[in-house]
């Protein structure tokens, strides 16, 4: 599928939302003509200099912006191989990555004139931080969360609620971040006149993997002249975890077009990859049609939709953004999973060596970083983006570490 | 004339009866339903993530896929329906990852095959339509698509465009088994779509109560009636079939004296 290698990598989707055969529009006919004419206003707002001025001012003055680029000496040396270099994005205001998207959504949604938002949530990193933007801009927010997900992540069930968000326990299927997607669609679906979905991800109906992507591509880009400016050079390596990815693009998306720059995925693996207990789409998966896009999907061999497992609920999905599964497809990215002990470990690595609390989603890509910085030479440099901070997942890993709280 | 045009030419509205396949004893709850007078069975395609079904159908879904159903079972129960019933109009509804999972091209054969005269798939919009439904049309089923409260006049060519054996209103925007639209926004729509094409128009989603099918049937060509029985079926389980022809009698009866 690498035969024909294009000139570029960072102009998909094509105007239908199809990133080669991934992507599209998959939804009921109801939110078909909601879908076309939020495309059209991402449009109209992406040639607006106004609104990327306040998306700007919001990132900088309200989330903190530029997020700093931080060279992880300590864990370099334990590592004993390439350099380690952390975006940190878990000092963004709510801990993670997702208020960057959640700012550039609930300006469209105010530009459309919409009065309502409502939101999925797994690990409910982005639930909070659509209950913040929700309370900054004033509009009442509902959020889905899966009951299982409401177990494991009660701390931002509680800075949601307090932040003014209804949150709504998701119980069918296993109640994790997919139902609550589900629940979301229904929910959309039947208050289409009012409601803008702000969805969490890069992925869902076209243009969510695209707008998504381009609001989150704020990491890559400063990381870029970030890197440019500590080392006068480019990375040799980028590492991110991935669940619908969009961290990952966020922080791939502005190097794809540079060659030297090697890129790795990773998956959440479980228990491991040889039985069904991971949440790793495109290492274990097969492309299938689910929330709105074409994309590679854990699914059995009638096209229903298997339950994974990971220890971070924020990875505990069965599909992936699109564009991941495009750029599989094309050889550009190269994917790997890390299993929950993998990950673990790397927890309290971090914790140890660079007096950092990483969630457990950046917990996988910092496996990872251990296991490649130590094949690469000292000279090389590895950028990792550290996309959320560890305090919502403290119970989860007493719990596995077999400590009472 | 196809089994579908033949239901739709009569000189009254249909009546389309729609149960998921594998809740229960599929076959003696479909026979009722023709029993009961229904002139057209919609089959639905348990999926793991109903999206547009409300809580009756998204139950459903769960008990038959808990109880082991498989596509293979799915088209075994069509195929002896149609043994059974050899001229009642037979329509899978559903999702897309089932029906694409082992090829557009392979899932409109083996319906085919099944004796199905319609697929309605609910997540393939117009604008995704390239492989499903040119292979439904390959095969000699019809594709019916969905048009709804939101598909405005500029779209709904689109959507007509395509559609074959009849189009399925959907009266509400929103999921399955809630509320019911005012007659008036039903038959307003009903009418701005027969400006647009000649292919008859089924009208569901809400429809609950023959005095509400028969509402409707005075202004659609055809009524669609799910969530209602789907819920007998769960209520009363080897008992449903009796229920299923009680209510599905007086559906039809409703229907019929409409107009």
């Amino acid at each position: 599928m690498t035969e024909s290698k294009p000139n570029t990598f960072r102009n998909q989707p094509d105007d239908r939302g199809h990133f080669g055969d991934y992507g599209g529009r998959y939804v009921a006919e109801t939110l078909m003509p909601l879908v076309l004419d939020l495309e059209r206003e991402y449009r109209a707002a992406q040639a607006d200099p106004a609104f990327q001025a306040q998306f700007d001012d919001l990132l900088e003055h309200y989330v903190g912006r530029p997020s700093p680029l931080y060279f992880a000496e300590r864990l370099t040396e334990a590592l004993g191989g390439a350099q380690v270099w952390f975006k940190r994005d878990e000092l963004n205001h709510t801990g993670a990555h997702k208020i960057n998207n959640c700012i550039g959504q609930i300006l469209l949604a105010m530009r459309m004139g919409k009065t309502r938002i409502i939101a999925e949530t797994g690990a409910g990193q982005h639930g909070v931080a659509t209950a913040t933007v929700c309370a900054r801009f004033g509009l009442p927010c509902v959020i889905y969360m899966g009951a299982e997900d409401v177990r494991r992540q009660s701390p931002n069930v509680f800075r949601m609620k307090l932040l003014g968000a209804e949150v709504v326990p998701v119980t069918s299927g296993r109640g994790t971040l997919k139902d609550a997607m589900n629940e979301g669609l229904r929910d959309w679906v039947a208050n289409v006149h009012d409601t803008f979905y702000i969805i969490g991800t890069a992925a869902g109906p076209h243009p969510y993997p695209e707008l998504v992507r381009d609001f989150q591509s704020v990491i890559g880009k400063e990381a870029r002249a970030q890197m440019q400016d500590r080392i006068g050079r480019l990375p040799d390596l980028l590492v991110a975890a991935i669940g619908g990815g969009s961290n990952a693009l966020g922080l791939f998306h502005p190097f794809l077009d540079d060659p030297d720059v090697k890129m790795l995925g990773v998956e959440a693996a479980g228990y491991g990859l040889d039985g069904d207990q991971h949440a790793a789409s495109l290492l274990g998966g097969f492309p299938g049609v689910l929330h709105g896009n074409k994309t590679y999907l854990l699914q059995d061999e009638d096209g229903q939709i298997t339950e994974g497992h990971s220890i971070s609920a924020g990875l505990d999905y069965p599909g992936i953004g699109p564009e991941h599964a495009w750029l599989k497809d094309m050889g550009r990215v190269e994917y790997t999973a890390v299993t929950d002990d993998e990950a673990l470990d790397a927890f309290q690595l971090l914790c140890r060596t660079e007096g950092i609390i990483p969630a457990l989603e950046p917990s996988h890509a910092i496996a990872a970083v251990a296991k490649r910085a130590k094949e690469m030479p000292k000279d090389s440099v590895i950028l990792a983006n550290l996309c959320g901070r560890g305090d919502k997942d403290i119970f989860t890993v007493a719990e596995r570490l077999g400590v009472e709280m | 004339m196809t089994r579908l045009s033949a239901a739709f030419s009569k000189s009254r509205t249909a009546l389309v009866c729609f149960l998921t396949a594998g809740d229960g004893d599929t076959a003696a709850n479909l026979d009722a339903l023709v029993e009961g007078g229904a002139d057209v069975i919609e089959l639905g395609m348990p999926f793991t993530d109903p999206m547009a079904d409300g809580p009756a159908i998204q139950k459903a879904n769960i008990r038959s896929l808990g109880a082991g159903t498989t596509t293979a079972d799915v088209l075994r129960i069509a195929t002896e329906f149609r043994g059974r019933h050899p001229d009642v109009p037979l329509v899978l509804m559903g999702y897309a990852n089932p029906m694409i999972r082992r090829g557009p091209e392979w899932f409109a054969s083996a319906a085919k095959d099944a004796g199905v005269d319609g697929v309605i798939c609910v997540d393939i919009p117009p604008e995704e339509d390239d492989a499903l439904g040119p292979a439904l049309r390959e095969a000699g089923i019809a594709p019916i698509r969905l048009a709804t409260p939101t598909t405005d006049d500029k779209r709904l060519p689109a959507v007509v465009d395509g559609s074959e054996g009849f189009l399925y209103y959907v009266a509400v925007a929103g999921i399955t088994g809630m509320q019911q639209a005012a007659i008036e926004s039903i038959e307003a729509n009903v009418s701005r779509i027969k400006r647009s094409t000649d292919i008859p128009v089924a009208v569901g989603f809400g429809v609950r109560t023959p005095e509400q099918a028969g509402e409707i049937a005075r202004v659609a060509d055809g009524v669609v009636v799910g969530s209602a029985l789907v819920e007998l079926v769960a209520e009363h389980g080897a008992n449903a079939p009796a229920k299923l022809r009680e209510l599905t009698s007086a559906l039809s009866q409703a229907v019929r004296t409409a107009r």
